[in-house]
């Protein structure tokens, strides 16, 4: 035993946002997760932006292929992954030329002075080394031959150096877990499981791990440690959650509540491609999932699986979107239900495919051919996002129609503590399938038979759902398909009357689902200076800058939409008692314009498309700047 | 602007012309020879019933018992009793998977036809019609299918309800509006999408996808490959016109080149699909070909696909008597096809031209042989429906060659476990492994802590 070096002090803080940042070989979002799951463990409430680059194994040490996690974490409410940085650890010089702007003024910063050669500097476009031209003056500065530490603590293996430069990051996540006195054990329990099969790198890792939370013992540069007291949050079970493994238990509790198998059509696409790589471990929960060969494939095949009587569902991102329009088109016209989900991603084309961008939201409502209306929900949250998906579900069999879920790639990838559901409080989903002609909605007489026919168009008269009779069922045999349809009979149809009739019909149906909703729900002040309207992933920035802006004495009211399309009730209203309304948005004004569409209201637009989200400092000064405007 | 002059525009000066029987090898499969004017089916009354166009051929319309035209032959129970088909196989599923759910005399065929031994519903032509009015062009060679599907339908399937027929877009993926199945009109190229989704998942349904040249090998091309290679437990039904008839008259993938639409005034340029050897090459595990002029051949060549476990693609030469008449002509006609159709059986000399003639295998090519002069069929191929190498040499050579018959019938067959049967197969080893889910257990799995 060598004598234990004297316990360092320890700090209490309210909130810290860390960003490991590193070469997307080095390891950080790896790096990330653990630390979030330790964090989880410390019971704080947190919030994630894991930001990478869409290389798989970029250049080393070039700016383009720094890849970071940021975690923001508290004892309070924590909304949004932090709008600046207390710590920055920097892998190389790359991973700091692109983060340090991001760090407060005095905040602290954590290098690998090993990655700070000549040509590290040169490829990160360093003319000088910034570790000793004064960059970092006026930074809580960490110096840490993170490489050669490693190196020694790895040094009786037997591993090969790159098999030990590998385990770094392994070192820095045990330096950063005791400099914020989280549990380690977490992570020594990942450890042990992933690297079950191959014991040496086992215990290299566990290794560096442990090394480096001694380290933090051990060496002088740290003259404090700092602890985060747990968060408030409501009592339950917890789990560190992120919003695709969020939207596919939201899938499986949808087909265990409405008693039908789910069967998931996909290809895969970043950032949704997570969902099916979930899904496909689920076999044993009535799931079936189908690695299509396109994109319209994936949605064609979740149609025909709902034509049999199964949940259809399919999911994807924007360019996906667009190839599956058609076959969207198809699922409004036939009546069926299916839920497609667009984890959105910056475009257009290609666009930035590992950033978040909300872009999709006009191509969600409109974009297809004919007057094709769809219903749309958007997650706010990561969690929330199993719930998206499961109401996406009941109504797409409540209603017999196709559903968008618009989630993103900062809801996919973030996580956040879920307050684990109670599986039995969720509401069943009532599914009833057409079975017998005489039940089947209709008296009409089949003229062949002379039985009673099935009417596939004839409507529930409250929900305007068609009945749905799987194949299988004897006496029900009937044809769908994308010509437009008899009202009555379902037979091919081009009569005039009819067409308007059946386009008023489909636009009615999904209008009618929003009789079930509740009013929209206004945060904040109920009337006053501006009302800030969002959806989707932008509820935390946009709740904290409305926070912000109230205790500045200002009247703020916030409502962060849920549904899409169609709206929920009392909206207009709610626009009426403010002065002002202010839309920010992750794309460059699209509910902005159905706002002013639909209300005729003069809605302000706050557009970012940076592929990064809302900054909360970024919508409060927004605020200001409208109600500046008079 | 001047009207073009037609050798002047021409883009690239003239057009391709196909290479004559003379050139060392076709560019093209070889269009319609003499286009001769011939008796078009007949046009289907107009006050008649509904879905019932008369076409020439003598059949059944009700079950009347019905005696094989040979014995059974010793395989599986879905042997059907059409001629000379090949050997029956093993189911093509996993070992040890079990059959999908289906009543186990589903697919039986009852000798004595009316199904009364067998306590089945006797199901008759009449029962595959729909009411709804057929809307081909009188003439159409549409019609000669959809009669021959609904006269095999009774045998082949003891209830309508388990049969669902997809298609996409064009004038035949109109034919399931006129079944009494379930059915789905689909979008163009896809219905082997909404097919594979509905059999993964409803694998004892008896799933048929109606599609056409335009259909199956342009716009849906892609999922046609990807549904062989799979082999999806289903039947494909490819009309092929070579030509574009919904649209009006442009030249389809399968048409030859230089062939003159409205979309090719100077001769189309596009490089013809070959629809079996583009099957063979996506792994199809049974590839036939068939003609609308030729019903009982076609009934039996739907009775072997339908008998077949996984993705049968049976190519119907369909006359589109409006936009591309005789087109097939060559191989439907009396005087042309002795000499220009092969009609190819497992296990039976390769012969033609009423007896005539012969095929051998020479090397890595086929061969035409006189048979005279002491050669016999014996000496001719047997053909081997099994094998691929011999299946790609017919498919391949025997298609762009104007000297050699083009062959007709069930070119290949191999058994290969189903992609439905292999899912569900997975699905329930991985339940029986593991036990049903619990949702609740699942919410709360991984990391999980607890406050309060």
């Amino acid at each position: 035993m060598t004598d234990a070096p004297a316990p360092t002090p320890t700090k209490a803080l309210d909130d810290v946002v860390v960003l490991f940042a590193g070469d997307s070989g080095d390891g950080m979002q790896l790096t990330g997760g653990q630390f979030t799951l330790a964090t989880a463990h410390a019971r704080n409430d947190l919030a994630t932006l894991p930001d990478f680059p869409a290389e798989i194994r970029a250049p080393a040490g070039t700016l383009y292929g720094v890849s970071g996690f940021q975690l923001h974490f508290g004892s309070g409410s924590v909304l949004t992954p932090g709008d600046e940085i207390d710590l920055l650890v920097a892998m190389n010089p790359a991973a700091l030329k692109v983060h340090l702007p991001r760090v407060r003024a005095g905040g602290a910063v954590l290098v690998n002075t090993n990655s700070f050669g000549d040509r590290d500097l040169s490829l990160a476009g360093y003319d000088a080394n910034p570790l000793e031209d004064g960059t970092l003056d006026g930074y809580e500065r960490h110096d840490v031959e993170l490489t050669r530490l490693t190196h020694e603590a790895l040094a009786e293996t037997g591993l090969s150096k790159q098999e030990m430069d590998r385990a770094k990051n392994m070192f820095a996540l045990g330096l950063s877990l005791w400099l914020y006195t989280r549990p380690v054990e977490p992570a020594r329990h990942w450890i042990r499981s992933k690297f079950e099969a191959t014991p040496d790198l086992r215990d290299a890792n566990l290794r560096a791990l442990d090394k480096g939370y001694h380290y933090g013992d051990i060496s002088e540069s740290f003259v404090a440690r700092y602890e985060v007291a747990p968060a408030d949050l409501p009592p339950g079970t917890y789990r560190a959650i992120r919003g695709n493994e969020a939207l596919a238990l939201g899938l499986v509790a949808a087909g265990a509540k409405s008693g039908l198998d789910v069967f998931y059509g996909t290809y895969p696409i970043t950032p949704a491609s997570d969902l099916l790589h979930a899904l496909a471990k689920y076999k044993a929960f009535g799931v079936k999932t189908f690695q299509a060969e396109d994109e319209i494939a994936a949605i064609g095949s979740a149609i025909g699986a709902s034509f049999g009587g199964t949940l259809g569902v399919t999911a994807t991102s924007g360019p996906g979107m667009a190839l599956k329009g058609e076959f969207l088109g198809l699922a409004t016209m036939v009546e069926l239900p299916l839920v497609v989900i667009d984890v959105q991603r910056a475009g257009p084309s290609t666009g930035m495919p590992t950033k978040t961008e909300q872009s999709d939201l006009l191509m969600a409502i409109y974009g297809r051919n004919g007057d094709t209306p769809t219903p749309v929900i958007a997650p706010r949250t990561p969690g929330e996002c199993f719930l998206a998906a499961f109401h996406a579900a009941r109504i797409a069999l409540t209603y017999m129609t196709p559903v968008i879920v618009l989630s993103d790639g900062y809801l996919g990838n973030g996580s956040e503590p879920w307050l684990v559901p109670d599986a039995d409080a969720l509401p069943d989903i009532s599914v009833s399938f057409a079975e017998t002609a005489s039940a089947a909605l209709s008296d009409a007489v089949d003229p062949a038979s002379g039985k009673g026919a099935f009417l596939p168009y004839v409507r529930d008269q409250e929900t305007l759902a068609r009945g749905w009779a799987r194949p299988g069922t004897a006496g029900l045999e009937h044809r769908v398909g994308g010509l437009e349809k008899d009202a009555r009979t379902g037979g091919v149809s081009y009569d005039p009357e009819n067409h308007q009739r059946m386009t008023e019909t489909r636009a009615e149906k999904v209008a009618r689902i929003a009789d079930a909703f509740p009013p929209v729900e206004v945060e904040g002040d109920e009337d006053g200076d501006v009302l800030v309207v969002g959806w989707g992933s932008t509820y935390g920035a946009i709740k904290k800058a409305v926070q912000g802006a109230r205790a500045e004495g200002h009247r703020v009211g916030h409502i962060q939409l849920r549904w899409l399309n169609p709206l929920s009730p009392g909206l207009e209203e709610a626009i009426g008692r403010f002065r002002h309304v202010l839309v920010p948005e992750l794309n460059n004004g699209q509910l902005v314009r159905i706002l002013r569409e639909r209300f005729l209201v003069p809605a302000r637009s706050l557009s970012k498309v940076q592929g990064l989200p809302f900054q909360a400092r970024e919508i409060e000064a927004a605020i200001y700047g409208v109600m500046s405007e008079g | 602007m001047p009207p073009p002059d037609d050798s002047a525009a021409r883009p690239g000066g003239t057009p391709p012309q196909p290479r004559g029987a003379e050139g060392a090898r076709p560019d093209t499969p070889q269009p319609a020879g003499t286009r001769k004017p011939v008796e078009a089916p007949a046009v289907p009354p107009v006050d008649g019933e509904p879905g019932e166009p008369a076409i020439p051929e003598t059949g059944p319309d009700t079950p009347a018992p019905r005696t094989p035209t040979m014995p059974p032959a010793g395989g599986g129970p879905r042997k059907a009793d059409g001629p000379k088909l090949p050997p029956s196989k093993k189911p093509a599923r996993p070992p040890g998977a079990p059959r999908p759910a289906v009543p186990p005399q589903a697919r039986t065929i009852d000798p004595e036809g009316d199904g009364a031994a067998l306590g089945l519903p006797v199901l008759s032509r009449k029962d595959f019609v729909s009411g709804a009015d057929v809307r081909w062009c009188p003439g159409c060679g549409d019609y000669a299918v959809l009669a021959a599907v609904q006269r095999a339908l009774p045998e082949l399937a003891e209830t309508r309800e388990n049969v669902v027929f997809i298609s996409g877009i064009g004038c035949s993926s109109r034919f399931p509006y006129y079944m009494n199945t379930y059915g789905f009109h689909s979008i163009h190229g896809r219905a082997p999408a909404i097919a594979t989704g509905l059999k993964a998942t409803r694998p004892e349904l008896d799933v048929w996808v109606v599609t056409g040249d335009g259909d199956a090998l342009s716009i849906g091309a892609g999922h046609t490959a990807h549904m062989l290679r799979r082999n999806v437990d289903l039947q494909v039904l490819l009309f092929n016109n070579q030509i574009y008839g919904l649209t009006k008259g442009q030249y389809s993938p399968t048409s030859e080149v230089g062939k003159v639409t409205k979309s090719s005034p100077y001769g189309s340029l596009d490089h013809p699909f070959n629809p079996a050897a583009l099957a063979l090459g996506a792994d199809g595990t049974f590839v036939a070909r068939t003609l609308d002029r030729d019903p009982k051949h076609m009934q039996a060549v739907l009775k072997a696909g339908h008998a077949h476990r996984g993705t049968s693609l049976i190519e119907i030469y369909q006359n589109c008597n409006i936009f591309n008449d005789g087109a097939f002509f060559d191989f439907t006609e009396r005087d042309s096809k002795p000499l220009r159709a092969i009609m190819v059986e497992h296990g039976k000399p390769a012969v033609y031209a009423n007896g005539t003639k012969g095929l051998v295998v020479d090397g890595l090519k086929v061969r035409s042989i006189d048979l005279d002069g002491g050669r016999t069929a014996a000496d001719c191929l047997t053909y081997d429906s099994s094998d691929k190498s011999l299946a790609f040499l017919m498919a391949d050579q025997l298609f762009w060659d104007a000297d050699l018959p083009r062959p007709f019938g069930v070119l290949y067959q191999e058994d290969r476990p189903t992609y439905d049967a292999l899912l569900n197969e997975q699905v329930a080893e991985v339940t029986r492994q593991r036990g049903r889910g619990e949702l609740a257990a699942l919410l709360a799995s991984g990391e999980t802590w607890t406050i309060g």
